[in-house]
């Protein structure tokens, strides 16, 4: 069993729903200080409405959110589009995040360059690093990022999930991410859920990979040969709650 | 110079430059539909305030707080879009305001003057109390400042830094009502929000930072109003719209004076 006082933000049986529609259904996980926890799942799988609701900014209608008292977090949303009018330079933009130092986190991205530049003149690669660097101005605990390496060319998503990989290990937080990019993410992840509505299946990625409901959902994408990417620490992570039925109609939802 | 002019300089010069502070958040907030919400339906305060005898002041600040209340507690459904709701409450404010200022026409009121404002008759105890209400605005604004910047730039991301978006949006709604207040007197219901919006988007081309450009939108906006007060005085043509007539034609000489550079 996981040890208790690693545990930095937890969600019990959390279901929300907007109207009639079920946006998410009974699902319950774990955030450790350390570790790097990734969401995968369809598109509409309820994956940013998860991370809204660990963070706050949407109520459960019902369950549970624990965060650990005082918990800084530093959030990375999905997109942002920032005002033409709005004088705003990329320094200025991440110092609105906290009081720490900006230039060191700039330097620590390598986008230092970038400082005075608009941040409406920026790429989407460029912005995804100014956010993180946002993040990351404020020390946090607990990272939370919905699709970090939108916009991101391939070579650059790589780089992006490395660095969040380092930075993880240098500082210490725990990280939720959202994303899509299935093989990059895998290889730099301690646990994987596999959302659609509800938890299909979670555990350390090799074992997600081999899971009949992660092929249900994702098999028919290419190169999902995922074993090259086996997880060079998942021997120290025990498989927690072991998962799901096999019957395949349990992913199926109105 | 006569001292009615000196009144209209000083009350037209402290609301115009309270403006431009304010009006940089309505143009990067897109809320200029919102500032027409307040001001038109601002008439239905000054008719309630004579009502019942409490001041146009008290009545237009009770108004326009109903409204961004109304406002705030429509944002969370769906069913009526949000600008149709401002036009909805823009419009019918300023209907009831002109129907209920139809009975206290009996106490000699222009509602002329409430329409288009008239910064010449202001007297002395209106500046000091501008004066008083700018400096209110100042020291909000002051202190909502970086919160509110936060949070225009993106509201979630404020909300998860700790930021208190309600009390801050509230805040933002108070300054801004106490201003339409103030404005009335000096452009009038109808054009507050053009000495918000002109001089913020005409300062736009010349800023590098936000504070910047609310300090350029706040000094467009004083030579607006000289300009504006001048003209009234020696053509003998409306100080109101005169003042929005100046901040225009800069509007468009900055982006002429621009494309030139």
């Amino acid at each position: 069993m996981m040890n208790s006082d690693k545990e930095i933000a937890t969600l019990k049986h959390v279901s929300l729903r907007h109207g009639s529609r079920q946006i998410l259904q009974d699902v319950s996980l774990t955030v450790e200080a350390g570790k790097v926890l990734t969401i995968i799942g369809p598109n509409g799988a309820g994956k940013s409405s998860l991370l809204k609701v660990l963070l706050g900014l949407q109520k459960a209608n019902s369950g549970e959110v624990k965060l650990r008292d005082g918990l800084r977090i530093g959030y990375v949303p999905q997109s942002i589009s920032i005002d033409n009018n709005l004088p705003l330079s990329v320094h200025r933009f991440v110092a609105l995040g906290g009081s720490g130092s900006v230039s060191e986190v700039l330097s620590l991205l390598k986008i230092e360059h970038l400082s005075n530049t608009a941040i409406q003149l920026i790429s989407g690669g460029e912005f995804q690093r100014v956010l993180l660097a946002r993040a990351l101005l404020r020390k946090p605990e607990l990272l939370v990022l919905d699709e970090p390496a939108q916009g991101v060319d391939v070579m650059g998503q790589g780089e992006l999930y490395e660095k969040i990989s380092t930075l993880r290990n240098h500082y210490g937080f725990g990280v939720i991410m959202v994303s899509h990019d299935l093989h990059l993410v895998m290889a730099k992840t301690d646990q994987v859920i596999c959302l659609n509505q509800h938890i299909c299946c979670h555990g350390v990625p090799a074992d997600v990979s081999r899971h009949p409901e992660y092929h249900r959902l994702f098999g028919d994408m290419p190169n999902s040969g995922l074993a090259v990417y086996t997880h060079h620490h998942d021997h120290t992570h025990d498989l927690h709650g072991n998962v799901v039925s096999d019957d395949h109609s349990d992913c199926h939802h109105g | 110079m006569d001292e009615f002019i000196i009144r209209a300089l000083i009350a037209g010069i402290m609301v115009a430059s309270v403006a431009g502070l304010l009006g940089v958040f309505i143009v990067w907030r897109r809320m200029a539909f919102f500032g027409d919400t307040l001001s038109h339906s601002a008439l239905l305060g000054v008719a309630l305030g004579m009502l019942f005898n409490v001041g146009f002041t008290i009545g237009v600040l009770a108004s326009t707080l109903l409204v961004g209340l109304i406002l705030y507690s429509f944002q969370k459904q769906k069913r009526v879009s949000n600008d149709a709701l401002l036009g909805i409450l823009a419009h019918s404010g300023l209907s009831m305001g002109l129907i209920a200022l139809s009975f206290v026409q009996a106490q000699n009121t222009n509602i002329e003057e409430w329409l288009f404002g008239d910064v010449l008759s202001v007297s002395w105890s209106d500046v000091y109390f501008i004066a008083v209400i700018m400096l209110v605005i100042v020291i909000i604004m002051r202190w909502l400042w970086t919160p509110l910047l936060t949070l225009t730039v993106h509201d979630e991301l404020a909300k998860v830094e700790g930021v208190n978006t309600n009390l801050v949006n509230l805040g933002f709604v108070l300054v801004v009502a106490l201003l339409v207040a103030t404005a009335m007197q000096i452009v009038g219901a109808l054009l507050i929000t053009a000495l918000l919006i002109i001089p913020a988007t005409t300062a736009r081309n010349f800023a590098k930072t936000p504070e910047q450009m609310a300090l350029i939108a706040a000094f467009i906006g004083v030579l607006s109003v000289i300009g504006g007060v001048y003209a009234s005085f020696w053509y003998d043509v409306p100080a109101g719209p005169s003042i929005v007539m100046f901040s225009t034609a800069l509007f468009f000489s900055s982006h002429a004076a621009r494309r030139l550079l």
